[in-house]
């Protein structure tokens, strides 16, 4: 039925033109706009990333003035952070799998969802044009008093993140919406795949958090413009307040960013392991109790800001109890593997990265947990490299890897295995360069946004622009590889890693209803039933090829 | 107790050689962690690789069906690694105690973040650019700043604290080894924040007094002209008026001496003795025409001995 079906009308040829993606309600159309627009942002940041490396390469000026500097760091943290890692994974292959890995048609709310896109849009823009208008120099966390008082358009950039907020909101209402009413029959809690157990634990965040970094932000907004003191003290406001409210925000926003990575990572290794998820409903649950405990630990940002004793005691008691659920996370990935067949295709090179680098940024998140050590190594290089190794090591990995998973599913096409894998070890060498010196020199006294810095830091920054560059290059064979299979690529099987989730029960590229009646769900990591099938090139139901 | 990786100059391959009494604490804090660290990363290292080449896919060879939880194995991996954070942070909150708390009777001094440089106020009331400290005596930092949030970080110390406008903040260190040791902003503070360095240096016993004592007499010892530029870095004249040339929040202070222009209300002037005395000591009261009133007054602050330093120094800043 869907054989014949697939191949007259998929999503893809579903409409021509320029309205026909713009103005769709289709989520996979909305997902793979999504796809496109935040990884332009993601080259964008990594093109500010490499101007950032090269200037660094010596101290002093090297390509560009002090003042320069400081507006492409921004920049690069501004862009990379609202454009592109917090929708990320969530917008772009949420928006994409899950209503099909529910076995829907669409999310709850299609034109609420491409809202959500549109203001994407919106929201870009405002933080593109502050680039022309004399690009931010704050920081992309705009502490006052410094973004209240600099010359550079703050107010623009703001905006932008906070008309973000709202696409990011309307995402979360979807989700939550959708993952309550729309699953198929068969389909208990308990048998939701633990990808949208983690999309559904970071809905909660988005909705929860969100609002409160729109009126933070606001808040800046209304100190800048109308002169109301809120945190200039120079108005009697509180800047140490701001960082409250921005934190309270930012910080439940990492966990936005490495939740929905999480859940990618409990698919790729139990299908590359072809084993069933080892310990399902603690890796369910300890989703929820990081979105929980998210909430309460802003406030290890502020160690050396002044904040009571006390104050830092309970930051840092509670900052710890969030390395229970992630190391149970990572035991029970570890056990997954235990006794499987494993296969090392390119989304498992990058799930396997992705245990390494986020081990080191998690483990490496336990020094500045401690107050007594967070002291000396706040605001340094070993901070950079802590969040660069979790959020870059371990959400960009995991956005790669599930690029790569779904990418024959999206477009129907299988990409060149040997340049996948190619492409993924040069991101593994190159990341851990760039990185890994990094911890070195801020643990050495290197404080972070140093446009200058003093000569004994040289070689540690030069290894650390090195790895850059390795990882420019590998991006370019990411890229060309994907590209590459757009148009030359074999065609994709509905089924081309043995997956036992619904998205895989459709063809590649799924049709534009996805399902014709809702299929039946049965337990999404029991992998035994599905056999490869070298006749379609992919995996198929044992029952269909024994009856074939 | 600390057992250095590798060996860098007077440090470990980690931390820069430790100078105060808080640094060897906080190191064997930050050691621990690394064992713990360390212990853990090479464990899933280890399984992974073990698991990726024992399991790895063989033709006609499928996986293993086995238990798809365990509660016994579960538990375990969530109560030791509970029972080791709660280690961590009792040792990170033991020492941070002690960074927080410093004895009784420490030598005080006034510190002051502005863009881009560090005032300390010594309690004779000598202000200098550079922390100037005597050995093995508990010192105690009083911080604030003028503009916006900078950091007070002294890595060889291993103390850290923001410097916030309009409130009050401390630190306190005990230094344990003569020698000077790098002030980094630790807090982006703008345009030049990563030259925002100064220097502390510990003074052998005994010779501190003697550098107090030398430094704050600098108007005799000094020609006027030099008292009177070093005043004008100290005082953060530096900041506002340029002696290049370029205009800043202030006129520029080059070729100042016998200038003449008009104010902002009409008046012409030209620049003299007198004028430049009642530009330091009321501010607001004449503003050149084309900058806005925005420059506090030091009346109390300066000295006459002080100012009459400054006309000198101003008048060798010819064009």
């Amino acid at each position: 039925m869907n054989g014949s079906t697939a191949v007259a009308d998929n999503y893809l040829s579903h409409g021509r033109g320029f309205r026909s993606w713009f103005f769709t309600l289709d989520h996979k159309r909305i997902g793979v706009m999504y796809l496109a627009s935040i990884f332009f942002f993601l080259i964008l940041g990594g093109f500010f990333a490499m101007l950032i490396r090269t200037e660094l390469l010596t101290p002093g000026r090297t390509i560009m003035d002090a003042d320069t500097y400081n507006q492409v760091f921004t920049l690069h943290g501004a862009v990379m952070i609202f454009l592109f890692i917090i929708p990320g994974i969530p917008a772009a292959f949420g928006n994409f799998v899950l209503p099909v890995m529910l076995g829907a048609k669409d999310v709850a709310f299609p034109r609420l969802n491409l809202l959500s896109y549109h203001l994407y849009v919106v929201g870009a823009i405002f933080s593109v044009v502050s680039i022309l208008l004399g690009a931010v120099d704050t920081g992309w966390t705009f502490y006052t008093p410094y973004s209240t008082t600099t010359h550079t358009s703050v107010v623009s950039m703001t905006l932008g993140a906070f008309i973000l907020g709202f696409s990011s909101i309307f995402t979360g209402i979807n989700f939550i919406v959708t993952i309550h009413r729309m699953r198929p029959p068969g389909m208990s809690w308990n048998r939701l795949p633990l990808f949208l157990w983690a999309l559904y634990s970071t809905a909660i965040i988005q909705i929860l958090a969100t609002p409160v970094l729109g009126i933070t932000l606001l808040l800046l907004i209304v100190e800048r413009l109308l002169g109301i003191g809120i945190f200039d003290p120079a108005l009697g406001g509180d800047p140490v307040l701001y960082q409250h409210f921005f934190w309270f925000y930012s910080h439940p926003a990492v966990y936005i960013m490495i939740l929905p990575a999480m859940g990618v990572m409990s698919e790729l290794i139990s299908v590359f392991s072809r084993k069933h998820i080892f310990g399902y409903k603690a890796i369910a649950y300890s989703s929820v109790a990081i979105a929980v405990l998210s909430f309460l630990v802003w406030g290890h940002h502020m160690f050396t800001s002044g904040q009571s004793d006390l104050g830092n005691m309970i930051f840092s008691a509670l900052t710890f109890s969030v390395a229970i659920p992630s190391a149970i996370k990572v035991f029970n990935w570890l056990a997954t593997m235990y006794k499987g067949s494993i296969r090392l295709d390119t989304p498992m090179l990058y799930a396997l990265s992705f245990l390494l680098l986020f081990g080191i940024g998690g483990l490496t998140g336990l020094f500045l947990g401690a107050l007594a050590t967070d002291v000396h190594l706040h605001d340094t290089y070993f901070v950079v490299a802590h969040f660069h190794y979790t959020m870059m090591g371990g959400v960009l990995i995991a956005f790669l890897g599930a690029m790569h998973y779904w990418w024959p599913k999206m477009f129907g096409r299988m990409y060149s295995e040997k340049a996948g894998r190619l492409a993924a070890f040069l991101v593994f060498v190159g990341f851990n360069l760039t990185f890994f010196s990094q911890f070195v020199m801020g643990s050495q006294g290197m404080p972070r946004r140093y446009y200058n810095y003093v000569d004994r830091f040289q070689s540690y920054h030069v290894l650390s622009t090195i790895g850059a560059y390795v990882l420019a290059i590998a991006f370019v064979v990411l890229a060309g590889n994907l590209i590459h299979s757009l148009f030359r690529g074999r065609k994709a099987p509905a089924n081309p890693w043995g997956s036992a989730t619904l998205e895989w029960m459709c063809a590649s590229p799924p049709p534009h209803d996805n399902f014709a009646e809702p299929p039946e769900a049965g337990d999404p990591y029991d992998l035994e039933h599905l056999v490869y099938d070298e006749s379609i090139g992919g995996y198929a139901p044992r029952t269909a090829r024994e009856g074939a | 107790m600390p057992i250095p990786l590798i060996r860098f100059g007077d440090g470990s391959f980690w931390m820069p050689a430790p100078a105060s009494t808080a640094a060897p604490a906080v190191d064997r804090v930050f050691d621990f962690i690394l064992y713990v660290s360390i212990f853990f990363f090479v464990l899933i290292v280890a399984l992974m690789l073990f698991f990726i080449i024992r399991y790895h896919r063989r033709r006609g060879v499928e996986a293993e069906k086995t238990a798809t939880h365990h509660t016994g194995l579960e538990l375990t991996w969530t109560v030791i690694p509970l029972i080791l954070v709660f280690i961590i942070f009792y040792l990170g909150f033991t020492g941070y105690m002690n960074l927080a708390t410093p004895p009784a009777n420490t030598y005080e001094v006034n510190v002051v973040g502005q863009k881009w440089k560090w005032l300390f106020t010594y309690p004779n009331g000598h202000v200098d650019d550079n922390l100037h400290v005597p050995l093995n005596v508990p010192v105690r930092l009083v911080l604030t700043s003028e503009d916006v949030i900078h950091s007070f970080f002294v890595p060889a110390f291993r103390v850290k604290k923001d410097a916030v406008p309009g409130r009050y903040t401390h630190l306190w260190f005990e230094a344990i080894e003569p020698g000077e040791y790098d002030v980094f902003c630790a807090e982006y503070c703008g345009t030049s924040h990563s030259d925002m360095i100064a220097r502390v240096i510990v003074h052998p016993p005994g010779e501190f007094e003697k550098w107090l004592e030398d430094a704050s007499n600098f108007l005799e010892r000094m020609a006027p002209a030099d008292a009177g530029a070093k005043l004008m870095t100290t005082r953060g004249c530096k900041q506002c008026h340029s002696i290049d040339g370029k205009s800043n929040i202030g006129p520029t202070f080059l070729g100042i001496y016998g200038r003449e222009g008009v104010f902002k209300d009409g008046r012409r002037y030209t620049v003299e003795e007198n004028y430049i005395r009642r530009a330091i000591l009321d501010p607001q009261s004449e503003i050149v025409a084309g900058y806005e009133p925005v420059m506090p007054t030091y009346k109390g602050r300066l000295k006459d001995q002080e100012i009459t330093a400054m006309i000198e120094y101003l008048k060798t800043l010819k064009e």
